[in-house]
């Protein structure tokens, strides 16, 4: 009787340890089902799919380079999560922080790349903070809902942009030429993040975004501002009980998460685009919680989960060329997976609590 | 159906069919990695009251479940009057004339108490309801038993005590003959205990079978007739009440003697560490919940805040702590008016808390032990340098922390959920009690947590008096306050009802005060002192 209730609990613990894994191909399982729907050949669709991910170099650096910013957007969303707050101003954070790194760039153009580029990251990160501090500051004075102030403080980012963009900060060549493209000029050279494989887009921004994924780990784990932001998020009333000022790190959690966007922002920028444009922020601000949700909101997890999604971005182009699809079908493919993993997860975890309680 | 004769004719006076004699012959019961309950045996007859006696995991609560048809068991037998029952929910439990009434009490709190005893029952008309009749029965189910209820009355004007009178009379109407009691007293005063007793003795007298969980000693003695003893989750014992005492029930329970009596040196009175003064502090339905309180606590004494639950001592230890705001008064710390501080400047005046929701407030539940025990003390040296923490040094001190508080673990990165509730209660006394408190707030320290380990507890909060810290103990349960306490404040309505000594007060005397009757003549409210 023991030995037969010993090998079922441990069946249970393995059944409930990769039901998130089983629950991709039953994603993917639903999106043939659809393709079929749309009178496409799913195996020529999915094939396209992976091989537009990492059927070349060149497919592979780019799943990369959309991964970049999938990373340093789902690090701040991690942060802020694991603080019990949440931010959906990813994408106003990318943009503020894009437009002020360009900004920067380009009045000083003068000035050496050795100074010239940090500052701007730094410039680009800090702006990211500060449209993140607004909503942080308003939730621990006033107890305004995060969520709605980030999602404003998009809208205002995004007008803002609009109009600097076909305003001050219009590339002059746009005017003289007549088509008011609404994209600022170039950046200077020395302000270009290096590119690390040639003939590509990949640039040495996505080994920052790895860098900065270690230290965000070690912040959360090694450190006491990392503790209290911790216990905020798991139990405010504890932290509080101990003497922990909750608003105070619930409002610095939206910061460095605005922080992490912001910084996406000017590496875009610095590294890909190499100027300010309409679009820069192309949903990261999004599908970055997305990846920090599927890595499990750990810093490290949220790597892989970015360069699947950021595969997936890649592979989906090619695969709407192969099977004529809407671009829809790619969005509904990647909802399709978070939801079948994140439910998945959450019926594991409700399973196994189910089996564990007694008295 | 003939309701006249005392069963006599194998009926109750309910109309129900006696249960002359349940047994449960060797119920095991396992769970993940525990034992519930393991070749348990255990019987009640009619006209009886059958004592179950344990500490907290015992196996208590899962046998009881079994009998009432919430859990089955994996081996064993149920027989009520012979014959082999197989309950598959509470509803074959309560067919077959088994009531239980649970800690937690199961009744709908905007409706009236006809209205509760009335729901889920089916009704004479159809889809109407028969709520009179229901109220005929219940008047005279009350009236047989000593139930004093206003049948009319909702269940949420009712107080704690009468509310367990309404799932009492739920049980009788639907007919129980055997009734189970999950720790019934926890949530009365002494003389709503005794009003308890007095219908439980009725219901005996009328030939029912009843069982008495408890984990409290002089009560099973008061009220039963034998008393078992369940430890891990086997029978020790079964024994007729009147052959068997404190002192061997009590070493049956644990497993070892224990000591019922502390040694308790004379209180060396220091300063006033926490004084409290007129004190108004808002409930969470807008009302006050403590009013004009004023209490003072020396160094070297422990103060004992007597109450029946909900009193207003969860709203005065909250705002001790800084955790609720106050709306007028003072607290002094130390000499310093921290009456509006927040909770860490109280911390850093050296007060420590121990809360009354132990994972609710004192701790985070997915943190390990390790992070746990650095609650309050993260930021500072040994536990981190600048901003980072010291792992080599939390790991050290929380090692031995776990050993010297005797918190059972197997580790110090175990989360704290997967502790019991008595080693999570160690562990927060050892956070609280290893930062050397000047002031030490101790809210219901010991609620949920067994025999053992109360012990353990209580001989800490004593070390700590004779080390000199002023201790505040909130307590319900009584014979903790008067164990432990030099003077005992009764707590009534968010007032102060009385001081008095410690261990010259009475159980009647106090009880009395706390159903809100004050002491009479000279020593009104706070007059006296040591």
């Amino acid at each position: 009787m023991p030995q037969r209730s010993e090998i079922k609990r441990m069946l249970n613990q393995v059944f409930e340890a990769i039901l998130p894994i089983l629950a991709v191909p039953v994603a993917l399982i639903i999106g043939a089902l659809i393709l079929l729907l749309l009178r496409a050949n799913p195996g020529v669709a999915f094939t396209a799919l992976v091989q537009g991910a990492v059927g070349s170099t060149f497919s592979v650096t780019q799943t990369l380079v959309k991964a970049t910013p999938l990373l340093l957007v789902g690090l701040g969303i991690t942060i802020a999560f694991r603080g019990g707050v949440i931010n959906i101003g990813g994408e106003g954070q990318i943009i503020v922080g894009a437009l002020s790194a360009t900004a920067l760039a380009l009045s000083f153009s003068q000035w050496p790349g050795a100074i010239l580029l940090p500052l701007c990251l730094l410039v680009g990160t800090l702006s990211g903070a500060l449209w993140g501090a607004v909503p942080g500051v308003l939730k621990a004075r006033l107890g305004v809902n995060e969520i709605l102030s980030t999602i404003m403080m998009n809208a205002i980012a995004l007008q803002l942009s609009n109009y600097l963009l076909r305003g001050p900060m219009i590339d002059p060549a746009e005017i003289e030429a007549g088509t008011r493209i609404a994209q600022s000029a170039l950046l200077p050279r020395q302000a270009w993040l290096p590119r690390l494989v040639p003939q590509t887009l990949l640039h040495a921004g996505s080994i920052l975004a790895l860098v900065m994924a270690v230290l965000v780990y070690i912040f959360l784990w090694r450190t006491t501002i990392g503790y209290r932001i911790r216990a905020v998020g798991l139990n405010a009333q504890a932290a509080r009980y101990a003497g922990i000022p909750v608003p105070v790190y619930q409002a610095l959690a939206i910061t460095l998460g605005g922080a992490f966007a912001g910084l996406a922002g000017a590496v875009e920028v610095m590294g890909v685009q190499r100027r300010m444009l309409e679009g820069l922020s192309g949903g990261y601000g999004f599908s970055g919680i997305v990846a920090a949700l599927f890595g499990n909101l750990h810093p490290l997890g949220t790597i892989p989960a970015s360069v699947l999604f950021g595969g997936l971005l890649v592979g989906a182009d090619k695969m709407q060329r192969a099977v004529q699809v809407p671009s829809a079908f790619v969005d509904t493919l990647m909802g399709l997976i978070v939801l079948f993993v994140v439910s998945s997860r959450i019926w594991a975890v409700r399973r196994a609590r189910r089996r564990e309680t007694y008295e | 159906m003939s309701t006249q004769v005392l069963g006599l004719d194998g009926r109750l006076p309910t109309g129900q069919m006696r249960i002359e004699e349940m047994r449960m012959v060797g119920i095991v019961k396992r769970f993940p990695g525990v034992l519930a309950n393991d070749h348990v045996d255990f019987d009640v007859r009619a006209g009886e009251i059958h004592a179950l006696l344990g500490e907290n995991g015992a196996g208590k609560t899962t046998l009881m479940r079994q009998l009432y048809g919430l859990y089955r068991p994996d081996a064993g037998k149920i027989l009520i009057n012979g014959v082999e029952q197989h309950f598959n929910s509470p509803q074959d439990a309560i067919r077959a004339g088994i009531g239980m009434i649970h800690q937690h009490f199961m009744l709908v709190p905007s409706l009236t108490v006809v209205e509760n005893v009335a729901l889920g029952l089916k009704s004479s008309r159809g889809i109407l309801l028969d709520l009179d009749r229901v109220e005929k029965r219940v008047r005279e189910l009350s009236e047989q038993y000593g139930l004093k209820v206003d049948p009319k009355a909702y269940v949420w004007q009712l107080a704690v005590g009468e509310q367990q009178r309404v799932e009492i009379l739920k049980a009788l109407y639907r007919g129980a003959a055997l009734l189970i009691l999950d720790e019934p007293t926890a949530v009365l005063t002494p003389q709503e205990v005794e009003d308890l007793f007095r219908t439980l003795r009725q219901m005996a007298r009328d030939g029912h079978a009843l069982i008495f969980i408890s984990h409290k000693l002089h009560e099973v003695l008061a009220i039963s007739d034998r008393v078992t003893v369940l430890r891990d989750g086997r029978v020790v014992g079964t024994r007729p009440t009147h052959e068997t005492n404190k002192s061997e029930l009590a070493q049956m329970m644990v497993g070892r003697p224990v000591i019922l009596q502390y040694e308790r040196p004379p209180a060396q009175l220091g300063e006033v560490r926490l004084a409290i003064e007129n004190l108004v502090v808002g409930g969470d339905r807008g009302h006050d919940a403590v009013r004009n309180v004023s209490l003072e606590v020396h160094a070297g004494e422990i103060v004992g805040l007597a109450g029946v639950s909900g009193n207003g001592q969860r709203e005065l230890a909250e705002a001790l702590a800084g955790l609720r705001p106050v709306k007028s008064g003072r607290i002094l710390l130390c000499g310093k008016d921290i009456t509006h501080e927040p909770p860490g400047a109280r911390i850093a005046l050296g007060q420590s808390y121990i809360p009354e929701e132990r994972l609710r407030d004192g701790t985070i539940k997915q943190f390990s032990v390790a992070d746990n025990l650095i609650l309050e003390d993260h930021h500072k040296p040994p536990f981190s340098r600048k901003i980072f923490l010291d792992f080599n040094a939390i790991r050290e001190i929380s090692e031995r922390l776990v050993r010297e508080y005797n918190v059972k673990t197997p580790s110090v990165d175990t989360p704290v959920k997967n502790l019991s509730g008595g080693n999570i209660q160690k562990l927060i006394l050892a956070r609280e009690l290893s930062r050397r408190p000047k002031v030490l707030i101790a809210s219901q320290p010991t609620r949920g947590v067994d025999i053992g380990a109360t012990e353990y507890i209580h001989q800490r909060l004593l070390e700590q008096r004779q080390a000199g810290t002023a201790i505040l103990l909130i307590s319900e349960d009584l014979d903790e306050i008067r164990a432990l306490s030099d003077r005992i404040a009764v707590i009534y309505e968010g007032e102060i009802v009385g001081i008095v000594d410690g261990p010259s007060a009475t159980a009647e005397q106090l009880g009395l005060m706390m159903a809100g009757v004050r002491e009479g003549g000279q020593h009104h409210l706070e007059k006296i002192r040591l």
